[in-house]
């Protein structure tokens, strides 16, 4: 990366990983339980987040000297609501189809406590670009749980990735299915969610004991 | 922080500026905005009634409308008549056709009648109008009819296309924000074609509508006499609330059709 110091660059790759906003910092959970039931609603939740956590940082980031501290948790509200909501009206109006896809994730990204996680501790802190970098960062790492997630839970539970099926047809009993193997229904329940994002910070903190917390 | 930042003049001044400033901002857009979004709003509409008559551009598996250069042309052609049914107590009051609606509702045209408002008059005990939207499907006249109701999360609504013994001839759902891969798959094809043939009234031409049955033992949907349609894993909530919304709402169409049969 030579764009990118190396104190940069790892604000991106810091939480790809080691501290990854689900796994370790545990913010925006919530929607990581709520969306992940297929692929193309974590992908597309994973997106909105980047543009409004990127655009957002910044925005914090520039007000950051100015916003009175015992009310900046409503400005910072303020920001991602006003933010979101513009967003949502200019699809509306011009990219239909794609507003209709992307409504039921509007109220999921103004309360995704990620985002307003990553205002307090980031971007009132720090300036415009390295808070640019920590939300695009944190966004990614938010993004690639959900994409985990989602994987499993759409394959396991509905035996499709991308709404594509992938294991032959349940009802016709073609593929896997002629062996006597059953989609999983409790797979798109929510608790399955939490389930597999605990078996990833299993995974996460027995390679890197570093993480481990008495 | 600096203490100037902290005193609670600031603090009260910052709030009015940013309240004024965000809100404007806002005002501003939504209304700047709001020409082209009713514009798009209304363009749905039509592809939404469309697409329950069975006009669309649909491919294997996925949802096309009919798409929005053709839709203005496509709904004056294939809907060959908006009829409205102003009823009250489960009695037609009045049926009006799309002219005689229009004349004495501001120019108004039927397909925009806002079912929620109507939900509110009839709940108040007045007159609610119905809207129907007759046209042509395979050579049999089939009525679109539009329903809503309530999800897990939010509205949900759809139309109904049902030909003369109310047997269900293409349904259209959709939602304001049903959670995505459960309650959200109402939208789906695979669970919207499922209610292609079912029946509402039974033999007698009782009003007995159609349930999103769990456990139901015939998940291909090919048994069209029992009145069930398979319901979504993990939409519990959802599903009951596209059974009732179908009792509800086309249960008022019936008078029609019985008249229709005389």
């Amino acid at each position: 990366m030579g764009l990118l110091s190396k104190k940069d660059a790892k604000l991106i790759t810091d939480p790809l990983a080691d501290n990854n906003p689900i796994t370790i910092q545990v913010l925006g959970i919530c929607s990581a339980l709520a969306i992940t039931a297929e692929l193309k609603a974590s992908l597309v939740m994973g997106i909105a987040v980047l543009f409004v956590l990127g655009v957002g940082n910044v925005v914090i980031s520039l007000m950051r000297n100015i916003i009175p501290s015992k009310i900046r948790i409503i400005v910072q509200l303020i920001v991602v609501a006003s933010l979101v909501i513009i967003v949502d009206q200019v699809l509306k109006a011009f990219a239909y189809e794609l507003s209709k896809t992307l409504s039921v994730f509007i109220g999921l990204i103004i309360t995704n406590c990620i985002i307003m996680g990553r205002f307090e501790a980031f971007a009132l802190g720090n300036g415009p670009w390295k808070s640019f970098l920590d939300g695009i960062g944190n966004a990614l790492g938010y993004a690639v749980i959900l994409l985990i997630v989602g994987f499993f839970r759409e394959l396991l539970g509905s035996g499709t990735l991308f709404g594509i099926p992938v294991l032959g047809d349940p009802i016709e009993k073609t593929g896997l299915y002629a062996t006597g193997y059953e989609n999983n229904g409790f797979m798109l329940m929510p608790p399955m969610a939490l389930i597999i994002v605990g078996l990833i910070i299993w995974v996460q903190r027995s390679r890197n004991k570093a993480l481990i917390e008495d | 922080m600096s203490n100037k930042t902290d005193s609670n003049s600031y603090t009260i001044i910052f709030a009015i500026v940013m309240v004024i400033v965000v809100g404007s901002l806002l005002a501003f857009t939504a209304s700047s905005l709001k020409p082209n979004i009713k514009e798009n709003e209304r363009m749905e509409k039509q592809q939404n009634i469309l697409y329950a008559m069975g006009v669309n551009e649909n491919e294997e598996g996925s949802i096309t409308f009919i798409s929005t250069e053709k839709v203005a042309e496509a709904f004056s052609t294939k809907i060959s008549e908006q009829i409205v049914l102003e009823v009250k107590d489960g009695k037609i009051l009045k049926e009006m056709n799309r002219d005689e609606f229009m004349a004495a509702n501001n120019n108004k045209e039927p397909y925009l009648i806002d079912v929620k408002k109507q939900q509110t008059r009839a709940k108040n005990g007045k007159s609610r109008f119905l809207p129907l939207f007759k046209g042509q499907q395979e050579g049999n006249t089939v009525y679109v009819a539009p329903i809503r109701g309530n999800g897990l999360w939010d509205a949900i609504w759809g139309y109904v296309a049902l030909d003369t013994d109310m047997i269900i001839k293409g349904v259209f759902f959709d939602h304001a924000g049903e959670t995505p891969g459960l309650g959200a798959n109402i939208k789906q094809r695979y669970f919207m074609d499922d209610f292609y043939g079912e029946k509402l009234l039974t033999e007698a031409g009782v009003f007995k509508g159609i349930t999103v049955a769990k456990g139901n033992n015939d998940p291909k949907n090919e048994d069209k006499d029992d009145y069930e349609v398979d319901a979504l894993a993990g939409a519990t909530i959802t599903g009951d609330g596209v059974s009732a919304m179908i009792k509800k709402d086309l249960k008022l169409y019936l008078p029609y059709f019985k008249n229709l049969k005389k």
